[in-house]
């Protein structure tokens, strides 16, 4: 048996004590290169995307000094005679985008439920590929496939729509002077039309951002209330729809954002105007990309500034939407996951 | 004490110590059992109530809109017999089941119609782009020529759009020379390094999601265009598919990178290499199939863009191979310009044009299914095999034959190779019968 306690070494002066270690590691070559190259691509994308930010802003200035805060309120575009402003244009992006949410946010829904509670597994793989396939397909493609298909399609319903409930403001279709119009000529290029093909556009996005928020629902809230005997419907309603709002208030943003800045699937379907327009059915609608897109070229310096002006506000609008959007997913994931 | 509930096995253990007296008991089984229930197949009532409510509402739209009422149009056709559809069905439900029934028949029937209305609009739009596109796409001039000695009124059989695929692909490729370096490096920052800088560098990228990309192109249209080289280029087209396109490809390799299981980082620091090691070697590699999917989801992102383009790039019926001097179409941009005029050949050569871009995001998409949709750390089995083998053969190297014998030795309670097809219904059986056993020992009757 060894005696094993422990001895104390006599303190030592200060002079002898060595040195306490460093912790820190100097990194290799390899590492610092790699570091710095890493930092250098990060600076880079910021760099890029501020200079976006800050030229826009710098270069919008210069029209929004002129215009002034009736820059908002403004109907007429012609910034050579100094009355321009984005009134007109911003309410024609919104209702198409408006049309657009009313139309996909249920399709989105439907689908989303569909891929994520009932098809089964195998077939579930395959439709996620499809929705995601579609969210690749150009937005010049379903531009076409509005003009050359869809509008002779939805001519008819319109005028049905505006005969029964053209008392409803925003389905009447009517001149100045208040008499109905009939004519499938006043039913052309109008914000439904132009919001139906953009609807298309943003379903995909909506349904897989929904999907994923549906497909975390707790299982155990699930069964729970399949054990309860509730149905399927039952427990969608339940468990998924409350726990999935987040997902379906984000996806739905998100497509919003999308919505509200497409262009030129709007450019080939609309016919600009610049008046605001309250009748959806009727001929003759704008947006702000559309406006950039059809007068970019003829535009003088000034008018340039102008236009960026009203990219601006696009972009600012664009922003709030899609960081509202993304804050909500992100506190909705966060807490499913903790239950 | 017994709780038979196939969920609780272990509660059944006989060794524990019997200190509680369990109060659910198992009714004993006398006489015979009933036949066995189906619980997969639909029984016929519930199909018929679907096919008839089909067959009905198809009926009753067909004859308002062809005798009773001057409906017309297809859409309306479609609607009108869908409502119909609907209603007949909850009918026809209710005949025999209760209100809870019929709301989940119905809202079953409106999910599947909502993802049949979506899926089917998707393929319409391609099928309608294909098909009317198909008078031009079987020429061969349509690839070979250009729109140079072409004008509007000349047949399908002159001219073609060779000069639109050389530009698009020109202004990718060096879309992507700028974004991918660019991109993947950015968001290897943002998660191997982190720190308050890269949050700063996500928040900005994610705000960048949202510029509009007439934006974009406006952006380079006023600060490149209009300030530096005075002329639209397929140069100034690319940076403008750049803007577009980085934080798309940042997003979407941050998303991927996430994914690599952390033990593996771990792992590869405690082996003693640096961090550039680790990401070489270990993340890269780990995520490369995502990282593909990713890069080439936003190819096809950027092909299809035309808003961007339109402003930077110009329109030209020319070959132009030289991306800095001179306008250079690209094929979003030639379907827009053919189909803004009224001649039906121009409109034919734009649906050509889309059908040739559908045709190329669709190859796009393949490839990317086809290399990615696996997580990173999820092998094929094929690499699977492969890398059981190079673990077999390090050991080999390390220890030796002997070493590997007898660890094989060892573990031979299974064959080797995959497990048995039915190794699941086996060890159900299994559990089963010792169950059964159990139960009967401690349940004497």
């Amino acid at each position: 048996m060894t005696d094993t306690r422990t001895a104390v070494l006599p303190p030592t002066t200060d002079a002898a004590k060595p040195k306490p270690r460093s912790l820190k590691s100097a990194p290799v070559i390899a590492d610092r290169v790699f570091r710095t190259t890493a930092y250098a691509a990060g600076t880079i994308t910021v760099a890029v995307m501020l200079a976006v930010g800050i030229f826009l802003t710098a270069r919008a200035g210069d029209a929004l000094a002129v215009a002034g805060p009736s820059f908002l309120t403004t109907q007429e575009w012609s910034p050579e005679t100094g009355t321009f402003g984005v009134a007109a244009v911003l309410f024609g992006t919104v209702t198409i985008a408006l049309v657009a949410m009313a139309i996909s946010v249920p399709l989105a829904m439907g689908t989303a439920l569909l891929i994520s509670e009932i098809v089964p597994p195998r077939a579930r793989g395959l439709l996620i590929t499809m929705v995601d396939l579609m969210a690749a397909v150009p937005s010049v493609v379903f531009g076409l496939w509005g003009v050359f298909f869809l509008q002779a399609g939805v001519i008819p319903v319109a005028q049905w729509i505006s005969t029964y409930f053209g008392w409803i403001p925003i389905f009447r279709v009517a001149d100045e002077a208040g008499a109905r119009l009939t004519d499938a000529g006043a039913y052309t290029s109008s914000a439904f039309i132009a919001g139906i093909v953009v609807a298309l556009m943003v379903v995909p996005t909506q349904t897989s951002v929904m999907r994923e928020a549906f497909s975390q629902a707790p299982l155990g809230e699930r069964e729970g209330a399949l054990a309860l005997g509730s149905t399927r419907w039952g427990m969608i309603r339940a468990v998924v729809l409350p726990f999935g709002r987040g997902g379906i208030i984000g996806g739905t943003m998100l497509g919003l954002g999308r919505a509200l800045g497409e262009t030129i699937a709007v450019v080939m379907i609309i016919s600009p105007i610049f008046t605001i327009n309250t009748e959806l059915l009727k001929t003759g609608t704008n947006s702000v990309s559309a406006l950039i897109a059809l007068r970019y070229g003829e535009a003088s310096q000034f008018g340039l500034s102008a236009l960026m002006a009203a990219g601006l506000v696009l972009f600012i609008i664009t922003l709030i939407v899609n960081f509202t959007a993304s804050t909500i997913v992100a506190r909705s994931r966060s807490g499913a996951e903790s239950n | 004490m017994a709780i038979l509930t196939p969920e609780a096995p272990t509660a059944t253990a006989g060794d524990e110590s019997p200190r509680h007296t369990s109060r659910t008991s198992i009714p004993h089984r006398t006489g015979a059992v009933g036949e066995r229930r189906d619980l997969r197949t639909v029984p016929f009532g519930d199909r018929f109530d679907l096919i008839g409510s089909g067959a009905a509402a198809v009926a009753v739209s067909t004859l308002m809109f062809g005798w009773l009422t001057p409906m017309t149009g297809v859409v309306g056709w479609v609607v009108l017999s869908f409502i119909g559809f609907l209603g007949i069905y909850a009918v026809l439900t209710a005949m025999r089941a209760d209100r809870l029934a019929i709301s989940e028949r119905v809202m079953t029937a409106l999910f599947y119609s909502a993802g049949v209305l979506l899926l089917g609009a998707l393929a319409f739009v391609v099928f309608f782009t294909l098909v009317r596109g198909s008078s031009a796409l079987f020429l061969l001039n349509f690839f070979t020529e250009t729109m140079k000695l072409a004008g509007p009124l000349d047949p399908l059989t002159m001219g073609g759009i060779a000069h639109a695929i050389v530009g698009t692909l020109i202004q990718i490729s060096i879309a992507l020379t700028i974004t991918i370096p660019l991109g993947v490096t950015t968001a290897v920052f943002l998660n191997e390094i982190g720190g308050r800088f890269a949050r700063f560098v996500r928040t900005i990228s994610d705000a960048m999601t949202a510029l509009p990309s007439i934006v974009a192109g406006l952006f380079v249209y006023a600060a490149v265009v209009t300030l530096i080289t005075n002329q639209r280029s397929g140069f100034a087209a690319s940076l403008a598919i750049s803007v577009m396109m980085l934080p798309i490809i940042i997003r979407a390799s941050d998303v991927v990178l996430r994914l690599v299981p952390h033990n593996l980082r771990e792992a590869s620091y405690a082996l003693g290499t640096s961090r550039w090691r680790t990401v070489w070697s270990v993340v890269l590699p780990t995520s490369r199939s995502g990282l593909v999917t990713a890069v080439i989801l936003g190819t096809a992102r950027g092909i299809g863009e035309t808003s961007p383009v339109l402003l930077t790039s110009g329109v030209t019926a020319e070959m132009n191979l030289n991306p800095f001097s001179g306008p250079m179409i690209s094929l979003p941009l030639q379907v827009f310009d053919f189909v803004k005029s009224p001649e039906p050949s121009m409109i034919a050569r734009g649906f050509g044009a889309a059908a040739t871009l559908v045709l190329l995001v669709l190859t796009l998409f393949i490839v990317a299914r086809l290399i990615g949709g696996r997580g990173p750390g999820q092998l094929s089995d094929r690499q699977r095999r492969a890398a059981s083998a190079a673990s077999a053969r390090d050991l080999v190297r390390t220890e030796g034959e002997s070493a590997v014998a007898a660890s094989r030795a060892g573990q031979r309670t299974m064959p080797p190779g995959r497990p048995p097809k039915d190794l699941e219904r086996r060890l159900s059986l299994r559990a089963l019968t010792a169950r059964f056993n159990r139960s009967t020992e401690e349940n004497p009757s």
